[in-house]
């Protein structure tokens, strides 16, 4: 679609003109993930989580509609209904492991594919709306996650329910009333279960609709590549089928392979044993945790402990928004116009330094709230926002780039006989 | 097309009404849009409005307790609006703790007479809810950990109150809620 040598979509049936002079979907289909799209040939294996990502996104959909099949979303059944699933159901226990540890993969894909955006300055000009839309569809995940751990009202559903809502009590005056129309209660019950099972249901479809717009906006200038430089001609290219749908079709493979090794063998292993204990609004239990892909936002938001001119816990709350939030204004605090972290000597340090930063905000959030643990969580968020506030556009300004390659085709080829023709590479194989 | 042409008719028409800036057509849009725009609004308030607490929720919002049971130092855990409230009854000696506490140390600065009712400053009523982020505190049941101010103490932060149930140490930023109660008789007490 965006470039000129993409090859026009071309029925090879009557029927199939038939239907393209009046539905043209197989069109749009090819157009974008076809032959008709083209995609730098130099594409390496991070290139593949977005993929992996929208795998994930549908068995979560599949497994979510038949597991609510068979789920209530009462106070008084919930539990039950979800230990009916794993003894009574048939296949029910393989249908739940495969949901919630699903929804784990989907994150672990999604990080991935998010840090790949990162090193490679996949933010920049001309992608920032799809980097954009990348974090809203990141940000609806987290509330997917969230209303959806608290489905089965074990312990851990209950009680993350009431401290996730009780950031919104942090702020004054509306704050409490926002809480309790949340909730439809004064605490976490039957109002509460219902409307996150509702949105529960509706939330991944929204994402779905998102994920359509990431890829509308990102077949407009097409995909990056890890030299970052702008595709220049034909000799830049592959056609997205059959090279990679070939590529991404055996590394899917591949991951689901991995999944399938945690689901077998160890489904409880990313979960909370405390979630097989069913909701008690009398009792918390000693140690509340979340799901292990928000431990590094809980860091950020127990990092605050004294009061400063604001009380603690909206600080606490504020950050944690806004950990987030400062990434929709990447692209503008990043002003280097290298995009990817292979020309860029210092910043490629610091993103290394970012990853190790994340990884110990992920082990603080892990622990409970005693020392070491919240002094190296409170160096940890500071080093964060410092990372995207300061070090970032501190980069941008002052560091000198390597030499970038002239064009992605004199990046392959270095005159190393492997690599000088890629198989298939000439537009007559490619279809 | 027509929309110009329709347009441009309407800045005739304002011309000749002597040059007014506010065309015909300009006001037909706002007014047609306005009345649009209140119907929208008027049309989401039941659908933002059900998700507040329904009858059979608010119906629960008082709650009467039995305190005739209660020894001094002493609490209880009952429920009132699906939350948990702790019914303490103070003994002399936690009493004079709470009062010696110049208000001067307090985060969230209350004495116990304003957290009781008059002639009953044992009967120490509050939510138990920590302030942080509503987990329930420890300190009701025998034994229980009361934290370094022997009040009650949050496990979930670490959050320790006194024997007014007052914030002394940790995040949590304010005094565990007192709930809006009275005295029925000298043995029940009236929650909400």
């Amino acid at each position: 679609m965006s470039f000129s040598w993409a090859r026009p979509y071309e029925p090879k049936s009557p029927f199939m003109r038939w239907l393209d002079e009046r539905l043209p979907l197989p069109r749009l289909v090819y157009g974008a993930v076809g032959g008709g799209y083209p995609v730098p040939r130099n594409l390496n294996y991070w290139w593949n989580y977005g993929v992996l990502a929208g795998v994930f996104l549908t068995i979560q959909i599949v497994t979510g509609i038949v597991l609510a099949m068979h789920y209530y979303a009462s106070a008084d059944g919930a539990f039950n209904s979800v230990e009916h699933i794993m003894r009574n159901v048939n296949a029910g226990w393989l249908l739940r492991y495969a949901h919630a540890n699903g929804a784990s993969f989907f994150f672990i894909v999604t990080y991935i594919h998010i840090f790949r955006g990162l090193f490679y300055g996949s933010y920049k000009a001309p992608r920032e709306l799809v980097w954009m839309l990348g974090l809203v569809i990141y940000l609806l995940m987290m509330a997917t996650a969230f209303m959806g751990y608290v489905l089965p009202w074990g312990q851990m559903s209950y009680w993350g329910a009431q401290v996730i809502t009780g950031f919104f009590s942090a702020f004054p005056l509306v704050g409490e009333p926002v809480r309790i129309w949340l909730l439809g209660g004064y605490a976490p019950d039957q109002a509460a279960l219902t409307r996150f099972f509702s949105l529960h249901y509706l939330l991944p479809f929204i994402i779905a609709a998102v994920v359509v717009l990431h890829i509308w906006a990102l077949h407009i200038p097409g995909s990056g590549n890890p030299t970052g430089v702008d595709v220049k001609d034909e000799k830049d290219t592959l056609p997205f089928h059959p090279f990679y749908t070939a590529k991404d079709g055996w590394f899917a493979a591949g991951f689901l392979a991995l999944f399938a090794l945690v689901l077998y063998f160890a489904p409880n292993a990313l979960g909370h044993p405390d979630n097989y204990i069913p909701a008690n609004p009398l009792a918390t239990p000693a140690h509340i945790v979340p799901e292990w892909y928000f431990w590094p936002f809980y860091v950020i938001l127990r990092a605050f402990t004294v009061d400063f001119i604001l009380p603690a816990k909206l600080w606490g709350v504020l950050a944690m928004f806004a950990s987030i939030l400062l990434l929709f204004f990447l692209p503008w605090l990043d002003k280097s116009p290298v995009r990817s972290g292979h020309y860029r000597p210092v910043f490629k340090r610091f993103f290394w330094i970012l990853l190790l930063d994340i990884f110990v905000l992920g082990l603080c959030g892990m622990k409970p709230a005693v020392q070491p643990w919240v002094a190296i969580g409170q160096l940890a968020t500071a080093y964060y926002f410092l990372h995207f506030l300061v070090i970032l556009p501190l980069i941008a300004a002052f560091e000198t780039p390597l030499p970038l390659p002239d064009s992605i085709s004199s990046s392959v080829l270095h005159g190393e006989k492997k690599e000088a023709a890629p198989l298939g590479a000439a537009p007559a194989a490619a279809e | 097309m027509a929309t110009l042409e329709q347009s441009a008719e309407g800045s005739e028409i304002a011309h000749a009404d002597g040059g007014e800036g506010v065309r015909r057509r300009d006001f037909i849009n706002v007014a047609a849009l306005s009345f649009a725009g209140v119907g929208v609004v008027a049309a989401s308030l039941p659908l933002i409005t059900q998700m507040n607490p329904s009858a059979d929720v608010l119906a629960l919002a008082s709650t009467e307790v039995d305190i005739s049971k209660i020894a001094p130092g002493q609490a209880i855990k009952t429920i009132w609006r699906k939350q948990p409230v702790f019914v303490r009854n103070l003994t002399p000696q936690e009493i004079a703790a709470a009062n010696k506490v110049p208000l001067g140390d307090l985060r969230d600065p209350q004495t116990l007479a304003e957290r009781t009712k008059p002639g009953k400053p044992n009967w120490l009523i509050t939510l138990g809810v920590c302030t942080h982020l509503g987990c329930v505190p420890l300190g009701t049941g025998e034994g229980e950990n009361r934290g370094e101010y022997g009040g009650y103490f949050c496990p979930c932060h670490g959050s320790h109150y006194d024997t007014a149930a007052r914030i002394r140490k940790g995040p949590a930023p304010l005094n565990l809620q007192v709930p809006e109660y009275q005295f029925l008789s000298d043995t029940v007490v009236q929650i909400g």
